[in-house]
């Protein structure tokens, strides 16, 4: 069967006035659909720039990018945004919630965008609510929340429209120890019971050792891609 | 390796349903939402464009209660009626002035053997006299006149009637009265069938006019009607120095209003040719005064003054305009974060666009209507107590509107462009 995420001789270049930044020199991926992929690297070496353009949030400058059977590289900026809506999720560092929105309604937004019914948008936004433990919080909004449940609501909102991938950019970087355990122990769970297919960046290794698969990059180019061994020992 | 198909998955795919796209509904939640987040913000930016409004509406509708009321007191004189009266064009002059023809009853009849599609000629002879009853005295105008010009200038009696063709021809000794002399002579008492004295005559009073407003000649209604026989013959000095009758204006009424041009031009050639004039007119010595045309220049002097007055407060609305553009731009950049976050999910520029305008469009709607409520108050004050006719006209409603919309759209397309062209990753970043 084809990969969910096929990506090959990827460079991405900032021009900046005089100066070229090659953020990515030609990274080559594929990720099975099921996967739970970290990527690592020093700071800097290009997570982020990659992330967008898996994110399909920005175009390579050149390679090839193939998602769930979509040649993204060649797609304009409309076709980009309905790729977003219908096969990527989105999980971000600082949660991203609408402040005044409740909990449903946060988690409800992404598919107005799609053109969901209304009430189609609540049972899914429900049900994702409660997968990620947060059932019995509709009706609060963001500043009732603490940042754990701030962000496990964003999670919800990544996987309520039933998204090919979930990307989630230093998904901890805001969050205590504990939290960010409780946050991938979720994540965890929500890709061997649901299947999600789940890529996160990350600086630390005990938060990449929830993955099954560790992906490090350095100065724009895979430098390991390997299966987590300890982490299937544990489990 | 791992597929979906072993797992429990609660959350099916979407179906996505053909009519897929987003909901205007939707959007004008997000708006009202943003707008309802900072309820003091909202109410000052929509004040600009409530002023705005509220200024064109009260001004345009009192302009035109205005207006109304000018064109009102004048079209009461006749708007078919052509004046003839002595004097040079343009030189001006009162009737009488040294060296001009005083108009004669044989200009009258001149006029009467063109056979034009006309009420009248009628004659009007006016003096200054003492007018007298039982109870009072005063220094008045009569207007000598024919039985002709109660059609020829509408007139409407209050009692009694006016006097006939027979009065005129034997120069009875009856008189008509303005309502405010009646008033003046006999206060609310009945005054038909009563006498009173022009001079030292008798005249006995046949009938009261209904009040009717003034016009440039002084008001019909301060005035005692009489024969004009009489008036010419017994009440004043009546012959010129040739010993003509003499009449100080003629008033024809022209029956089609399209005849008006051909019937002055018709009035000024068999004048100056009985008068011996130049054809050209160069050496006019009457003029003819085109009721038509003087209200038509009025008008357009009343309504240029109500777009003037209108276009000054549309200088205000302009302000309010640029009040939303400047609390758009802030919004965009305050919302930056939140845009990125909704491209990132999946909304298009186009989404953005329209969300940031229904905004802009939301605040200028809200704002016109109740620039037109506030707008409309004192016109609808001032014509419910009936101190000043001016009803607000469903135009000037529209016009507000459409111009506040107006005002919404081209204040709210750079802002929403703005934030549609915000790149989502930069946008997302954004502190
Ligand atoms: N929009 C941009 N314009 C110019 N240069 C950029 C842009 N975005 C990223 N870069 C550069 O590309 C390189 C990779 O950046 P990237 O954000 O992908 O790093 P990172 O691995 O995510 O780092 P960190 O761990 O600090 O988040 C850096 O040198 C960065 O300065
Ligand atoms: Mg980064």
């Amino acid at each position: 069967m084809t990969a969910m995420i096929t990506i090959e001789g990827m460079t991405k270049v900032y021009t900046m006035g005089e100066f070229e930044v090659h953020a990515l020199r030609g990274v080559n991926v594929e990720i099975q659909s099921g996967e739970f992929v970290a990527i690592m690297g020093p700071s800097g070496s290009g997570k982020s720039t990659l992330m967008n353009m898996i994110g399909c949030l920005d175009t390579p400058t050149a390679g090839r990018y193939s998602l769930d059977g979509i040649e993204v590289a060649s797609l304009n900026d409309n076709e980009l945004s309905t790729v977003r809506a219908k096969k990527l999720g989105f999980v971000f560092q600082q949660y991203m919630l609408l402040p005044r929105q409740t909990a449903l309604a946060n988690v409800e937004m992404p598919m107005v965008y799609r053109g969901i019914p209304a009430t189609e948008r609540k049972r899914r936004a429900t049900v994702a609510l409660d997968l990620v433990g947060m059932g019995n919080r509709l009706d609060h909004r963001p500043n009732e929340l603490s940042g754990g449940q701030q962000q496990r609501v964003a999670i919800a909102r990544a996987l309520a429209g039933s998204p090919s991938v979930i990307l989630a950019d230093e998904p901890t970087g805001a969050l205590d120890s504990t939290t960010s355990e409780e946050i991938m122990l979720t994540l965890q769970q929500l890709n061997r019971e649901q299947g999600l297919t789940i890529i996160i960046v990350t600086h630390e290794a005990d938060i990449a050792a929830y993955a099954d698969r560790i992906v490090t990059i350095r100065d724009g180019v895979v430098l390991h891609d390997r299966k987590n061994e300890a982490h299937h020992d544990n489990n | 390796m791992t597929t979906t198909n072993n797992k429990r998955q609660i959350l099916l795919p979407v179906t996505e349903s053909k009519s897929s796209g987003l909901e205007y509904r939707e959007l004008l939640r997000v708006s009202m939402d943003s707008l309802m987040a900072n309820k003091l913000r909202t109410f000052l930016t929509m004040l600009g464009v409530i002023i705005g409004v509220a200024s064109v509406v009260s001004l345009m509708t009192l302009g035109n209660g205005a207006s109304n009321a000018i064109t009102n007191q004048f079209s009461s004189l006749g708007t078919n009626n052509l004046t003839i009266l002595p004097g040079r064009p343009n030189r001006g002059g009162p009737p009488g002035q040294i060296g001009v023809q005083p108009l004669t009853m044989t200009d009258v009849k001149t006029i009467q053997v063109l056979k034009l599609p006309i009420d009248g000629p009628v004659p009007n002879f006016t003096n200054q006299a003492t007018l007298s009853a039982a109870a009072a005295e005063k220094s008045g105008q009569v207007l000598g006149t024919t039985a002709e010009y109660q059609g020829v200038n509408t007139i409407v009696m209050a009692s009694g009637s006016f006097f006939t063709e027979g009065n005129v021809q034997s120069a009875s000794q009856v008189v008509v009265l303005g309502s405010n002399l009646k008033t003046f002579l006999f206060g609310s008492g009945e005054a038909v069938g009563e006498s009173i004295r022009i001079n030292s005559m008798n005249l006995r009073v046949i009938g009261v006019l209904e009040a009717k407003g003034g016009n440039p000649f002084g008001s019909v209604d301060d005035q005692a009607l009489v024969p004009i026989t009489l008036a010419q013959s017994r009440l004043f000095a009546g012959r010129s120095s040739s010993g003509e009758l003499r009449v100080s204006n003629v008033t024809v009424a022209v029956k089609n209003t399209d005849d008006i041009p051909f019937v002055e031009e018709r009035l000024k050639m068999a004048l100056r040719d009985a008068r011996k004039l130049n054809a050209d007119g160069t050496d006019d010595d009457f003029q003819v005064l085109n009721q038509a045309s003087f209200l038509t220049s009025l008008t357009q002097v009343t309504s240029l003054l109500t777009t003037f007055l209108a276009a000054v407060a549309g200088i205000s609305l302009l302000v309010g305009g640029i009040g939303i553009m400047n609390i758009m731009l802030v919004s965009v950049t305050e919302r930056t974060r939140e845009i990125g976050l909704r491209r990132a999910v999946g909304a298009q520029s186009n989404d953005i666009l329209l969300q940031f305008m229904i905004e802009a469009m939301v605040l200028s709607m809200l704002g016109g209507i109740t620039g037109v409520v506030v707008g409309s108050i004192l016109p609808i004050i001032l014509t419910i107590t009936k101190i000043f006719e001016a009803p607000v006209t469903l135009s000037s409603v529209v016009i507000s509107l459409t111009v506040s919309l107006a005002t919404g759209l081209f204040f709210g397309i750079w802002p929403a462009r703005n934030a549609a062209q915000l790149n989502p990753i930069q946008a997302l970043r954004h502190e």
